[in-house]
């Protein structure tokens, strides 16, 4: 104990200069911008005792909000494996006319502010938007209702897909499938056994990053979303809600399901990683 | 710059496992020693610590008789070679030489002039004249290494560290900076310590020899009394391919398990009991079976190399290489039947030399 | 081989349409609802005072995130790539953390510190000190979205070129700022490059965190996503469009901007 409290004071072993400022310098940093306010979130919801608490947890619209919340972003990760597989097989093995333009744009979703999507978002699949419109002469209403806030979710998350599966299909060797056809495996084995497989570890991350932002999205789905408590609310928009009343405990509550969430969304990414390490870099 | 190490020890980070343990070393002004050892062995370590790289558990550390205490100090007594050069990839070669110049404080930097003119000088003694404005990047190996090396130089240090020198070179190109960097030690006056894991590269540049395993130094002695006299069975080994014949000791004789090989006379104050007697290729002979009496074995030739016939002994369980120089003319083996003189072998106990 | 070209044909189509319909058309209706009434009155919406007080918000945020951050962030990255410490790991996670906080949330946890009801908003209120609903709770949140990008910029980089030319440079004599200065950050000037545009990006386009804990006082505590979403909700499209467009031009060349280091070495490569 002691020896690790030296070896900390120390720096470890390097004999490097500027190990106790940079030390001061980070610890002042997270612990002001990341530990304070993570404690003030862990904390502050006791602070008006026990009641508050249970009052908080039996609050019905909020389970409908976290519902729907972690039902569409699963259900948009879930979209987002198909498309993102496609997108990244196209870049990497489809010899693509335009690759270089379409590599790019695959991360406008990360690039364009979230406000900006939102809007768009909520014209293009509004009632008189270029895509809306078409779709509600065939009765289907996307805009303002459930399938609008997964739409909304499957444009934020798809660069997450695409990127964890990339470069892993650029690893795995082209003739693969080659050797499984000399092997005697039929179309659909080898795309199941010597395709897919493989690809499972990242298509997991992929889907764990996408679910975990997605769970938390706020800007680029509240336009399109409708809003409707018990419908077609986000847990997110909730809490803007509940402060909006001054119902701290209410919106910290939330707050920290939506946080424990996405945690162990990435702590599963990580599980996944660690299993899957022995593929080589597989995920 | 003499230095002098007593009693250092430094152990793995965040665990008890000795890295350098207990070592003591002191190097005379203008010696030129050579840290050797299987890797591992704790050379670098000791070269880093010398250099004050890595913190100590205990022990200290002596520059001319006195103890450094701050890195702007020590920079100026000691030039450093890294493995790999870590030469600054942003920089032209001369900004890297005068690098150490640059950071010093204004009161004590050279004017611009005086740092180019210094540069000039160091690229010139480096034979790489014309070299200052490329990047590193442009350099070959042996060039790298050269340009390290006058980086290192730049201040005028005392004491020159280098580690694996010559490790990434091919080996012409080793050959030839071997023997400048012992020329260029001899005439700046310097005193050097490099680190390799080429027992002969140590034996050719060296005068002192420090042989390391397992954190501890293990022998500290000239390469003549080093190959003659090597205190254990690993410093024996480790210096160059030897064979070991275990046997008894009695009655001033040392008589070998294995048949096929003669035994020897030894000093009579050697106390009677099991030992192991070490031996060079080279130094083993090849009796014929006509004049000797006792088992003999099948022995076949390997070819010549280097001035030396190489034979390989069949004994019972293992083959024992054997080197007779090729001067003699004479054919040695027209049999292929021998049995082998090892009387030139050394004896250890234990691991230990046994004298 | 004919069925070969066919399929894929099919994969090229398949993909142009996935990438035109769900990645394409957005910025697509961004411009041409911009533009819905021509240039003219487009470029009239910029004129609004409160419009561009959102700007020079938005802009201060962003030098201010820049600023912090980066200098934090190069110090972290040093003291995580060059030490060996009880704690690194930890110390890792913890830097990345933000980026797996919801917008809301990230917005929330200053509210419950600096906000009416918070641990110490009436202390401050009392000495005169507006953070929640005012300029500092929008730094402090975008401060904390923020903060990751540098140090997970230059933490994989300043970790695989190691610590050899640190260590040569403290040998030749150089201190601490001057080893940071003239050789490491040097080294890794693209990735710093990099780390800072994507702090940029991130702060001018932040919604959430910065959305709870502004107040949306327009002219006042409104930065350009608050202020486009005044707008749209206001029904004064074109307007929230036009703003939408410059913020999305901003933030995207930005990301963009960081691919010119690659160009330069790879026109660089081509004169050789």
């Amino acid at each position: 104990m002691r020896q690790t409290f030296l070896t900390f004071l120390r720096g470890g072993d390097s004999a490097l200069p500027g190990y106790r400022l940079s030390l001061a310098a980070t610890l002042l940093w997270t612990g002001f911008f990341i530990v304070l306010p993570l404690c003030a979130l862990a904390i502050r919801p006791w602070q008006d005792g026990m009641g508050a608490v249970v009052g908080a947890l039996h609050d019905t619209r909020m389970f409908a909000a976290l519902w729907t919340s972690f039902s569409s972003a699963a259900l948009a990760a879930l979209f987002n494996l198909p498309i993102g597989l496609l997108l990244a097989w196209a870049l990497v093995r489809g010899d693509l006319p335009g690759r270089r333009v379409a590599d790019a744009l695959v991360d406008l979703p990360l690039a364009l502010p979230t406000a900006v999507s939102g809007i768009t978002l909520a014209t293009l699949y509004g009632p008189q938007g270029w895509l809306g419109a078409p779709l509600a002469k065939l009765g289907i209403v996307v805009a303002y209702s459930r399938p609008g806030i997964v739409l909304a979710l499957m444009f934020v998350g798809l660069p997450f897909v695409v990127r964890t599966v990339e470069p892993v299909l650029k690893n795995l060797p082209r003739d693969l499938e080659e050797a499984a056809v000399l092997l005697g495996a039929r179309p659909w084995q080898i795309v199941l056994r010597v395709i897919l497989a493989p690809l499972l570890p990242a298509l997991i991350t992929g889907f764990g990053l996408a679910f975990a932002r997605g769970v938390g999205e706020y800007g680029s789905v509240i336009f399109i979303a409708g809003n409707q408590p018990f419908r077609s609310e986000i847990a997110p928009l909730l809490v803007v809600v509940r402060l909006q009343e001054f119902d701290y405990p209410g919106a910290t509550a939330i707050a920290l399901v939506l946080l424990l969430t996405s945690l162990a969304a990435l702590a599963l990414v990580g599980v996944v990683r660690r299993k899957f390490s022995a593929w080589g870099d597989a995920a | 710059m003499s230095v002098l190490i007593q009693n250092l020890v430094r152990c793995a980070p965040g665990t008890r496992k000795r890295l350098l343990n207990d070592v003591s070393l002191d190097v005379p002004t203008g010696a030129f020693v050579a840290l050797v050892g299987p890797s591992g062995a704790g050379k670098t370590t000791l070269l880093r610590a010398i250099a004050g790289l890595d913190t100590c558990e205990s022990g200290s550390l002596l520059l001319d008789g006195q103890k450094v205490e701050n890195m702007q100090d020590r920079a100026r007594k000691i030039g450093f070679v890294f493995q790999n050069y870590a030469l600054f990839p942003h920089m032209t070669v001369a900004r890297n030489i005068s690098f150490g110049l640059d950071v010093q404080p204004r009161a004590m930097r050279p004017s611009q002039g005086e740092i180019a003119a210094r540069v000039q000088e160091l690229l010139d003694l480096m034979q790489l004249p014309d070299m200052g404005k490329a990047y590193p990047a442009r350099l070959s190996g042996g060039q790298r290494q050269r340009v390290a090396l006058a980086r290192a130089l730049a201040t005028g240090p005392g004491l020159l560290l280098l580690d694996e020198p010559f490790g990434a070179l091919d080996p012409i190109v080793r050959r030839t900076i071997r023997s400048w960097l012992r020329s260029l030690h001899d005439r700046l006056g310097l005193t050097t310590i490099l680190v390799t894991h080429d027992q002969e590269e140590a034996l050719e540049v060296a005068d002192r020899i420090v042989v390391m395993q397992q954190g501890s130094i293990m022998q500290d002695a000239s390469p003549e009394e080093l190959d003659k006299e090597p205190a254990t069975a690993f410093v024996m080994e480790f210096l160059g391919e030897s064979a070991t014949f275990r046997g008894v000791v009695q009655d001033g004789w040392f008589t070998p398990e294995e048949d096929g090989v003669l035994p020897f006379a030894v000093a009579a104050e050697i106390a009677p009991g099991p030992a192991d007697a070490m031996i060079r290729p080279f130094e083993i002979t090849i009796a014929s079976a006509d004049l000797v009496q006792g088992q003999t074995v099948p022995i076949s030739s390997q070819g010549v190399r280097n001035g030396y016939r190489h034979y390989l002994a069949r004994l019972k369980d293992r083959t024992i290489a054997v080197h007779i120089p090729d001067y003699t003319g004479e054919n040695v083996l027209s049999e292929s039947y021998g049995v082998l003189d090892i009387s030139r072998a050394r004896l250890f106990r234990d691991g230990k030399r046994y004298s | 081989m004919g069925r070969c070209r066919v399929k894929t044909y099919i994969l090229w189509v398949v993909s142009w349409a996935v990438i035109a319909i769900v990645l394409l058309m957005p910025p697509a209706v961004v411009v041409s609802e911009a533009l819905k009434n021509g240039i003219g009155p487009a470029l009239e919406t910029l004129k609004d005072p409160d419009g561009i007080a959102a700007i020079w918000l938005t802009l201060e945020v962003s030098v201010v995130s820049v600023a912090v951050n980066t200098l934090f962030g190069v110090l972290a990255a040093w003291l995580l790539t060059k030490y060996l410490f009880p704690g690194r790991s930890a110390l890792l996670v913890l830097v990345e953390l933000p980026l797996s906080i919801s917008p809301v949330v990230s917005g929330l946890v200053w509210l419950l510190l600096f906000g009416a009801q918070g641990w110490w908003g009436q202390a401050l209120e009392q000495a005169g000190i507006h953070v929640a609903f005012a300029v500092p709770g929008i730094m402090l949140a975008t401060l904390f979205v923020t903060l990751p990008y540098v140090v997970r910029t230059l933490v994989p980089l300043m970790e695989q070129q190691g610590r050899d030319a640190e260590e040569a440079a403290m040998l030749a004599g150089a201190g601490f700022w001057q080893i940071l200065w003239r050789v490491t950050l040097p080294g890794a000037r693209v990735a710093l490059f990099s780390g800072i545009l994507l702090t940029t990006a991130r702060a001018m386009g932040e919604f959430g965190a910065v959305s709870v804990v502004s107040g949306h006082i327009p002219g006042l505590t409104e930065t350009m996503p608050l202020h486009i979403e005044s707008l749209y909700n206001g029904y004064q499209t074109v307007a929230a469009f036009t703003m939408a467009t410059l913020l999305a031009a901003m933030a995207m060349s930005a990301v963009l901007l960081r691919s010119v280091p690659e160009w330069i070495t790879r026109w660089r490569e081509k004169q050789a």
